[in-house]
């Protein structure tokens, strides 16, 4: 994805800088984008590595290769990195590339933002990552924080941590303000709203989210800040707090986080499924107000993570209806892309295998969150591995390989270069085989009773366990061919057409491969 | 070749790495959710059980047609791709049969949820507490009151020895409740927020510092019933298991009898002379279980998080700061309150620490005595 532009100078406005000051300065939409792609991938790897240790140390019952404490401060980290460092600035990373060329924009609205939104990124990271080497070691409280363990019982880090989030959610809402002003202020003409990519629609939504409720999480952690050093009480008993309430707040945040983490999907994979049909997507505008029905629905529902908190009966049943009620527009999605393939003319490219895997994977998922809806049910399911199966379910062959997909669809656009099919889809076979061998045996391991965030189980788990380690390990060894593909298309191979692909539509692929480090900077004509 | 081959070859393969570690059963049937043993925990069941197959049947026919798209639809057969794009009609039905088909299931769950919700006091209140890493029961009525402790040894946990059969399930004192009563529970938490599940009864309700959330259960069949904590509470989280015996009414009375005998000799012990020896060797097996897992076995702490005991200058030479620590807690800081424990509990274990780990010998050597206890909790002028 790097080597975009070294060998491709039939623009007349200036290439690229040369060596590292290009990253550290640049205000180009397109190099962000890889900024943010790789940085999300680097991400990924070490989330992921951490998912091992996890796994390892569950292979089998018994403490065998870490500490409980150490194992609580894995299953933080990992979620933590994987949310804010490998999904969400992947999906960013796609935004900066493709929401310009796609409405005909010469770059994003406000490029220097742009750069700010990125490389303030690292930092946070950096200190996030730093807390394991800290005196008492990393926060250990889960990626959910509830306090009081994440207030008066953390370990000092948790500073440090509340400032790393603090950094995750100014980059986030300054991405989300670019990626809105981008797609009000600079389609071009003829470039309605009803008539935008699917991709740029779910961006839009996803980023108001992002603006609604990024400061909700950051109100979340400086009250947390405030009763760990300025002696306040929001969420503690023993001062007149409210432990519950940090949880409502934390879930404000956190259920429309989750679709902030779909949706873009939603927009990938309606593209990829509609260019290899070779067919136009089925209910465009249906696929529109489903999203924004989701989008609103999510703000109402937040509770049902709470189930189990002792909330009143008119609450339990008010969220559980709402709950219920995101899978009809999740269906009309699920049901127009099994339209468009229905009488299309079909082939599976490595693109498409991912987005037909996202499409039956991702629905499996949903179903186990219909389940997990049902309230009287989820207080067996609660914090079981079942939930863990679930939203790794709609996560990893949800969110992840939708992002796969869109890289193996939209690389040869900006490398010019075709990527290695039969490896592609060796990648997918083996991390289709890995994700389900790890993830669907949780959803025995949970409904047999084993409850998440354990580091010992009792010995009837032990079977299942095993065999979902030996899956993970499987699919994390399959990143690393993910990564050689991709160094191995950035650096040669079958030069791409303009066209790319046979069925593909949209600006995008209007403009050379690779796309030259400025596009449209006058305004395509679109009827 | 027989299952039995498959479930030991892991074992085969890694014995030489952990000996100890493979369980000795296998269970690759443990797929489902288990019936319960009361009739909320039934209908439970069965409610998830009845959406199961609503699930699997919606999935069953989307993937259907998608499979046979992918199937009859592919290029080599279908080389030109139809041209439509939208049916209002289709698109019509296919949102209002999903919206009849959760009415179905938000019916039941519905009227599931109302009985279980039932506020109403049972023949029996526990009040169960939430401790970091263990649960307190405080019978109501009765005036009872215990600790209950993960009772797996050490050495299963770390593959030292094999485990036992019901590894990490299993507690010093078991939760004693009578059959075919109605039995209360009133859930909170000292500290951190805990989960209190019981999957045989369907309970789960998260205990939490300043709430008491309530559940209740009547069970038929005596038994023994294993549970867990199911709100991530700190590093002991998967080591504070709760099991509960539901025994027939005439042997809970027997019970209830004992444990009240039993704190009545409790109280005797108050007011005998003790001394260091006698304190110290009761001290230890309280250290080891309420002290232990933050301030180690070597009274060492973890630097950073848990203050070391050992050369600390209020367990060697401030006696009366030592007893108000363990009294009131430290604030701010994750050592709670004991206040808890008996007066001889607590005498026990501060004189423990007081003369282990080289404390004795360099500070002033003090003990305390259940004496002491009690003149601190009397209201000061």
């Amino acid at each position: 994805m790097s080597a975009v532009i070294e060998n491709h100078h039939d623009d007349h406005h200036h290439g690229p800088a040369k060596g590292l000051t290009r990253w550290l300065y640049t205000t180009n939409h397109k190099d962000i984008g890889t900024l943010y792609l790789w940085f999300s991938f680097a991400m990924f790897l070490i989330g992921g590595a951490m998912a091992l240790v996890i796994r390892a140390e569950l292979f089998q019952p018994g403490m065998q290769i870490v500490e409980p404490e150490f194992y609580n401060q894995m299953i933080t980290l990992h979620g933590l990195i994987m949310i804010f460092g490998g999904v969400m600035p992947a999906f960013v990373g796609l935004a900066n590339w493709l929401v310009p060329m796609m409405i005909g924009a010469p770059d994003m609205a406000l490029p220097r933002m742009n750069n700010l939104s990125f490389w303030i990124l690292p930092f946070a990271f950096f200190i996030l990552l730093s807390s394991l080497f800290m005196e008492g070691g990393a926060p250990n409280f889960g990626w959910t924080f509830y306090a009081p363990l994440s207030t008066t019982y953390a370990p000092p880090s948790v500073t440090f941590f509340i400032f790393s989030v603090h950094i995750m959610g100014a980059s986030s809402i300054m991405g989300a303000i670019n990626v809105v002003v981008t797609i009000m202020n600079m389609r071009a003409p003829g470039v309605t709203l009803m008539k935008m990519p699917l991709f740029v629609w779910s961006w839009l939504i996803t980023a108001y989210l992002l603006i609604a409720v990024m400061p909700v999480l950051a109100g979340a952690v400086t009250m947390m800040l405030m009763d760990i050093h300025f002696g306040t009480s929001f969420f503690n008993a023993a001062g007149g707090g409210d432990p519950v309430l940090f949880q409502h707040i934390f879930w404000f945040f956190g259920h429309p986080e989750v679709y902030i983490m779909i949706l873009p999907a939603f927009g990938i994979v309606s593209h990829i499924i509609e260019t290899f049909s070779r067919k136009q997507l089925f209910g465009y505008s249906s696929m529109v107000w489903a999203m924004l029905s989701i989008a609103i629905l999510s703000f109402v529902v937040w509770a049902h993570h709470m189930f189990t908190v002792g909330l009143p009966l008119a609450a339990e049943l008010f969220f559980m209806w709402a709950t219920m009620l995101i899978a009809v527009p999740t269906g009309v999605k699920v049901f127009n892309w099994v339209a468009t393939m229905f009488k299309g003319s079909l082939t599976f490219e490595t693109p498409m295998l991912f987005a037909i895997a996202f499409v039956v994977l991702f629905t499996i998922g949903g179903l186990s969150g219909l389940m997990l809806a049902i309230v009287p049910a989820d207080f067996q399911y609660h914090d079981t591995y079942f939930v863990v199966a679930h939203f790794h379910y709609v996560l990893v062959p949800g969110a992840i390989f939708s992002i796969m997909a869109a890289v193996y669809y939209w690389i040869p656009k900006w490398s010019g270069n075709m990527y290695d099919e039969r490896l592609g889809k060796l990648h997918f076979w083996l991390s289709f085989i890995g994700v389900n061998v790890t993830f669907f045996p949780q959803h025995f391991i949970g409904l047999a009773g084993m409850p998440r965030r354990y580091p010992d189980y009792a010995l009837q788990f032990a079977d299942w366990n095993m065999v979902s380690s030996v899956g993970a390990f499987l699919f994390g060894v399959s990143q690393i061919l993910f990564l050689f593909i991709v160094l191995k298309t950035v650096m040669g191979g079958k030069k791409a057409t303009d066209q790319v692909w046979e069925g593909a539509r949209g600006l995008e692929w209007t403009v050379a491969s690779p796309a030259p480090y400025h596009t449209f900077t006058t305004p395509p004509k679109v009827d | 070749m027989s299952l039995k081959y498959f479930q030991n070859l892991p074992l085969k393969i890694f014995s030489p790495l952990f000996v100890f570690a493979s369980p000795m059963q296998a269970d690759w049937f443990a797929l489902n959710m288990t019936r319960g043993v009361t009739d909320i925990s039934n209908e439970v069941f069965e409610l998830h059980m009845l959406i199961f197959w609503i699930c699997v049947a919606i999935g069953v026919v989307v993937f259907s047609v998608m499979f046979y798209s992918m199937y009859a639809h592919t290029k080599k057969k279908n080389p030109v791709a139809a041209s439509f794009h939208e049916n209002h009609k289709l698109e019509i039905a296919w949102t209002i049969v999903p919206f009849l088909i959760l009415i179905a299931m938000a019916v039941p769950a519905s009227k599931t949820l109302v009985k279980i919700y039932d506020d109403e006091a049972g023949d029996v209140n526990i009040q169960v507490t939430g401790y970091q890493w263990k649960w307190q029961y405080n019978y109501l009525e009765d005036d009872i009151s215990f600790f209950s402790n993960l009772s797996t040894d050490m050495d299963e946990i770390n593959n030292l020895v094999p485990k036992g059969e019901h590894y990490l399930q299993e507690v010093d004192e078991m939760v004693v409740i009578p059959a075919g009563k109605k039995v209360r529970f009133l859930i909170t938490a000292n500290d951190v927020i805990h989960s209190w599940w019981m999957p045989a009864f369907a309970i789960k309700q998260d205990a939490i510092p300043g709430f008491v959330n309530t559940a209740w259960t009547k069970v038929d069949k005596p038994g023994v019933y294993r549970g867990k904590c199911t709100e991530l509470c700190g590093k002991n989280h998967g080591f504070m298991p709760i099991v509960v015996k539901v025994v027939e009414q005439e042997e809970y009375n027997q019970w209830v009898d004992e444990k009240k005998q039993a704190a009545i000799k409790m109280a005797e012990l108050t007011t005998k002379d003790w001394t260091a020896q006698e304190l110290v060797e009761r001290g230890e097996s309280v250290y080891a279980v309420n002290c232990v897992a933050c301030h180690q076995t070597n009274g060492q702490g973890i630097p950073g998080i848990f203050p070391a005991l050992a050369g600390s200058d209020i367990v060697m030479n401030q006696k009366d700061k030592n007893i108000e620590i363990l009294m009131e807690g430290v604030q701010g800081a994750a050592m709670n309150s004991f206040s808890y424990l008996s007066e001889v509990e607590l005498a026990a274990v501060i004189t423990y620490t007081r003369q282990s780990w080289g404390n004795a010998e360099n500070g002033d050597g003090e003990i305390v005595v259940p004496k002491d206890i009690v003149d601190y909790k009397k209201p000061k002028i």
